[in-house]
């Protein structure tokens, strides 16, 4: 299936996103700081998760015109949200001609049992992901690029780098695992054979690997990176903050240089406030995002 | 040799692995320093707004257009849009190494991104090896105009896709992406004769 034409230039549109950062906006003139920031991409929603967290109620698709107004407001490859096995929403994202479709936790499912079947489509599908069997089981269907689910909307990394760091251990586990044990591995970890023997030879995702839910600082963005995020997905963290266009342009700096100090430290200086935080710990069961597909 | 690969943002480690493949030594680019301690530089597909932007924050503009009068670069789709000295859709500042003028974007949006066959210029087999060429164009951008002291290499239709001038090589699809590692071992050629 990675050998296919149409696959080979889904991911490598994402490949051509590597070491950037990827920021939530709502309308043009959002979209605009973000490129001005240099994010390499935006993704157009109606509400940051901050804001549908806040005010419940079902989250959907964003506005078609205020899609195209974004869409028309920059250069850089535009994204949009559909919800969880909404596959009519997709058509319309496709028709509409976003550069990535995000099958994501952050609007309301639509289906509880069910994920797009996305080698049905042209456009390419970035799918949320807690572990190594959800990773697998999205490409399955045809994800072209994996980002961790974190926590969306909650300003807290915790769950980002729970999820990128049981994706990584998982990777390195079945490097090690003999050709035997295989079997019962993708047994375990729901997954199709075929992409659990393709990982224990390869030691990585067959599709890129980003970051997302949670990151509010420059100083998340270096550590999700330093664990092995190949790019950085920003959701409320940015236009809810006390200074988006700095805070912005921050991220951008500490995602490119996160494993040099001296740019970390600056890029954390001046910042303003960031957005408030949230403990996961004391939500309740149905407020998490994360528990959403399977 | 020591080839350098800008790594500000893009698909720097997959030039790495091709340069690697060839027994080159790639070194990822993030300093200006840097740029000093090798004899080539690949600037990587990506985003080239983002590119600049990073380019110029991080005080590497001016050491590059330095470095492109001394030494050879290749550019590959975003790349080559910042070696070209004239970009629309919409303009935006470049190194200027090149004369040639590009289009962003210009096939569409992501949808609208191809692999094609492509049958090389005979020169181009002359220099590295004959046999067709499979091009990877993603949001790619078109050449529109070479000047005089151009030379197109490739070509989809009448439309250059690989242009050398100088020192230089720019291509507008994504042969790192690929395993047919020709377009790099003609530029490590280039980088060997310089």
């Amino acid at each position: 299936m990675f050998l296919t034409d149409e696959f080979r230039l889904k991911v490598g549109l994402a490949e051509q996103l590597k070491g950037g950062v990827i920021m939530d906006v709502t309308d043009a003139s959002q979209a605009h700081i973000a490129q001005e920031a240099g994010a390499v991409a935006v993704m157009a929603l109606e509400r940051v998760p901050a804001d549908i967290r806040k005010e419940g109620g079902v989250a959907r698709m964003a506005n078609i015109e205020k899609m195209r107004e974004i869409m028309e407001a920059v250069s850089i490859p535009v994204m949009a949200k559909a919800r969880i096995g909404h596959f009519a929403e997709a058509m319309v994202l496709q028709a509409l001609k976003v550069d990535y479709i995000d099958e994501s936790e952050v609007l309301t499912p639509a289906d509880e049992e069910h994920h797009i079947d996305k080698h049905g489509f042209k456009a390419p599908f970035v799918c949320g992901a807690r572990n190594l069997g959800e990773a697998l089981r999205r490409i399955a269907e045809g994800a072209a690029m994996i980002r961790t689910k974190g926590e969306a909307g909650s300003g807290n990394v915790v769950e980002a780098v729970r999820h990128m760091r049981a994706i990584r251990q998982q990777i390195k586990h079945l490097t090690v695992t003999g050709r035997d044990e295989l079997p019962r591995m993708a047994k375990d970890l729901q997954a199709p054979m075929e992409l659990v023997e393709w990982v224990s030879r390869e030691g990585r995702l067959p599709v890129p690997n980003f970051s997302a839910g949670g990151i509010a600082t420059p100083a998340d963005a270096a550590l999700v990176m330093s664990l092995g995020a190949e790019a950085v997905f920003v959701g409320s963290g940015v236009f809810k903050s006390q200074d988006p266009e700095r805070r912005a342009a921050s991220i951008v700096k500490a995602t490119t240089f996160f494993s040099d100090p001296e740019k970390l430290l600056e890029s954390c200086a001046d910042l303003g406030e960031p957005m408030p935080g949230l403990d996961v710990a004391s939500l309740d069961e149905g407020e998490l995002l994360q528990t959403r597909g399977w | 040799m020591k080839i350098g690969v800008l790594a500000l943002q893009g698909d720097f480690e997959a030039h790495s692995q091709r340069l690697a493949e060839l027994g080159a030594e790639p070194v990822e680019m993030r300093y200006a320093s840097q740029l000093r301690k090798v004899q080539g530089l690949i600037l990587p597909g990506g985003e080239s707004s983002t590119n600049i932007i990073l380019l110029e924050r991080e005080g590497l503009w001016d050491e590059l257009l330095e470095f492109a009068r001394e030494k050879p670069i290749l550019g590959t789709c975003a790349g080559a849009i910042l070696l070209a000295s004239h970009v629309s859709n919409p303009p935006q500042p470049s190194l200027a190494a090149m004369d040639m003028s590009v289009e962003r974007n210009a096939y569409g949006r992501q949808v609208d991104s191809s692999i094609r066959t492509i049958e090389p210029e005979p020169e181009f087999a002359e220099r590295t090896a004959s046999g067709s060429l499979e091009a990877v164009f993603i949001r790619a951008p078109i050449i529109r105009s070479i000047g005089p002291q151009a030379k197109p290499l490739l070509r989809d239709g009448e439309e250059p896709i690989l242009v050398e001038q100088g020192l230089h090589l720019a291509a507008t699809f994504h042969p790192e992406l690929t395993a047919d590692t020709r377009l790099h071992k003609l530029f490590l050629d280039k980088v060997r004769s310089t």
